[in-house]
């Protein structure tokens, strides 16, 4: 039995698709049966919502009178990328507000930065623009401060370098401190643990080996209708792997990209981590297409199933050791408490499965409802690909 | 006996005046203060349960309000803003007294039971969304 993306789109169109949310479909495949559930079903439903760090958008102001060439900008403070052209500026999620103490005063609280503008302009807020520019004969204006909201701008669209990554760390604090990282509070000598991955429901979990999430497959990012446009940024796929390829690390990445104009606000949240920084909370659903039933079958992926590292965030992961304390997999972690060299250790996380499956079960109705056809992707992500570390070379200075 | 959550506002006026003593020695209230805090200009917040009797209560509330404080009545002065929050379940390890916890195995949702809240504030540091505020 094998389905087209033409096929299964025919039956979109038509309201007539069959689709289930990666939950549900791990019941649904139990009862029918492997083949029987193939030809049933058309769509599962995959999605994840938490912290990602590299994501932006590109905004485009247009022209003021007279016109600007804007070389510096700050919107709501919050100093965005102007290297590009003359009313087009990149806001980044983890970019600092101008004067933010940081961890001057240890731990910093963050408030306010790159990810909560993406926030504000996303909820339709009015903000600050206020730019610099050198002046030039075309572009003689040289100072601009004004209010905006995205509906006064031409284009905002996010543009992510880095997202959903296929598996991710469990952290943990060995030391006898506490600390403060992006996997949130560590308390010390082991007194908790924090994870971020939606397990069963997050897209490249259910697609291990990138058969169906490629280059060009459509995509709901935060509401909007979206689009992988390159694997992500430090998407390593060849990593160890587990029963059926999911990934025990890391793994794969994707860069997606959207009409920031069409996003809904419950899903895209600034978010502050307190000594480390802030960032953007993103919820991100990707359709997988039933073609066949090894595609199904993978979908079919339990938290159970998947297995977590822990690594030392007070040593190991900053010193890049690559040591590894212990594996549970999401079940496990997901229950709250799990033991660790005969100690239980309080369990949490950092991405929220109830957005995930709020996610899933908003795309699955998009899809039934024949307003999201999917498409094929035009390239593959790449599955025998490592990544390089950094090395220092060079004459010391 | 009823038990009264009430957080109050002291000007700098006011800060000098035993009003919780009085509380307790005019009014026979039993005081279970949360959390206090004078800011550097002097002003004053207090975080307390009161228990009594209703008319004493109602005695007590009239007597605070013949000095320039605000009085809220009812709440906690830590608030949980359910719209912000992200129901990622955070801050649900550095809560001590369960008043955030899961409440739906399945979904994975998150609930603020306002009575367990002793006003720790761990809740406020460890939550990356800004659900989780202090009055002061």
């Amino acid at each position: 039995m094998i389905k087209t993306y033409a096929e299964i789109n025919q039956k979109i169109a038509a309201g007539k698709a069959v689709v289930l949310t990666a939950e549900e479909v791990i019941d649904y495949v139990d009862k029918r049966g492997l083949e029987a559930a193939a030809k049933e079903v058309d769509v599962v439903t995959t999605a994840t919502f938490g912290p990602m760090c590299s994501s932006g958008c590109f905004l485009n102001f247009g022209h003021s009178t007279p016109k600007m060439r804007i070389s510096e900008a700050w919107i709501n403070d919050v100093s965005a990328y102007c290297g590009v052209a003359a009313v087009d500026v990149y806001m980044g999620a983890t970019q600092l507000r101008h004067n933010d103490p940081a961890n001057m005063y240890y731990p910093g609280e963050f408030r306010y930065g790159g990810g909560h503008v993406i926030e504000d302009l996303v909820a339709g807020k009015k903000l600050q623009l206020f730019g610099l520019s050198y002046g030039t004969d075309d572009y003689p204006r040289r100072e601009i401060r004004t209010l905006f909201d995205i509906n006064d701008l031409n284009q905002a669209i996010m543009v992510n370098p880095r997202n959903c990554y296929q598996n991710y760390n469990v952290a943990i604090n060995t030391s006898d401190k506490r600390i403060h990282t992006y996997l949130g509070i560590l308390k010390a000598r082991m007194r908790n643990m924090t994870y971020s991955s939606a397990g069963q429901l997050s897209p490249l979990l259910n697609d291990p080996f990138y058969e169906t999430i490629g280059v060009g497959t459509s995509i709901w990012l935060a509401g909007a209708r979206g689009m992988v446009y390159a694997q992500g940024t430090q998407h390593c796929s060849l990593v160890e792997r587990g029963a059926d390829g999911v990934p025990v690390e890391g793994a794969g990445t994707l860069a997606l990209t959207g009409n920031m104009k069409e996003m809904l606000p419950e899903f895209v949240r600034g978010a502050s981590f307190k000594g480390y920084g802030v960032s953007l909370a993103l919820g991100v659903g990707i359709p997988i297409p039933i073609l066949n039933p090894e595609i199904l079958r993978r979908t079919t992926v339990r938290d159970r199933d998947i297995m977590a590292c822990v690594i030392d965030y007070s040593v190991d992961y900053p010193e890049k050791t690559g040591k590894v304390l212990a594996r549970y997999n999401y079940e496990q972690l997901r229950s709250g408490e799990v033991e660790l060299d005969g100690k239980k250790v309080p369990v949490t996380s950092l991405s929220s499965y109830n957005k995930a499956l709020r996610i899933c079960d908003l795309l699955k109705a998009e899809i039934e409802g024949g307003r999201f056809l999917l498409s094929e992707p035009s390239q593959r992500l790449p599955l025998n690909q490592g990544m390089k570390p950094l090395n220092i070379t060079g004459p010391a200075r | 006996m009823i038990t009264k959550k009430i957080y109050l506002y002291f000007p700098k006026s006011e800060t000098e005046k035993p009003i919780v003593y009085r509380l307790v020695k005019e009014f026979d209230l039993i005081v279970n203060i949360f959390r206090a805090k004078v800011t550097p200009e002097e002003e004053g917040y207090l975080s307390l349960e009161v228990t009594g009797s209703q008319e004493n209560i109602d005695q007590a509330y009239a007597f605070l309000g013949g000095f320039d404080v605000v009085i809220q009545a009812g709440s906690k002065s830590v608030r949980w803003d359910e719209g912000r929050c992200a129901q990622c379940g955070a801050c649900v390890v550095h809560c001590p007294t369960q008043a955030l916890s899961i409440v739906d195995r399945k979904t994975r949702a998150i609930a603020f039971c306002e009575d367990n809240c002793v006003e720790c504030l761990a809740c406020v540091a460890a939550c990356p969304f800004g659900a989780c505020s202090s009055a002061f």
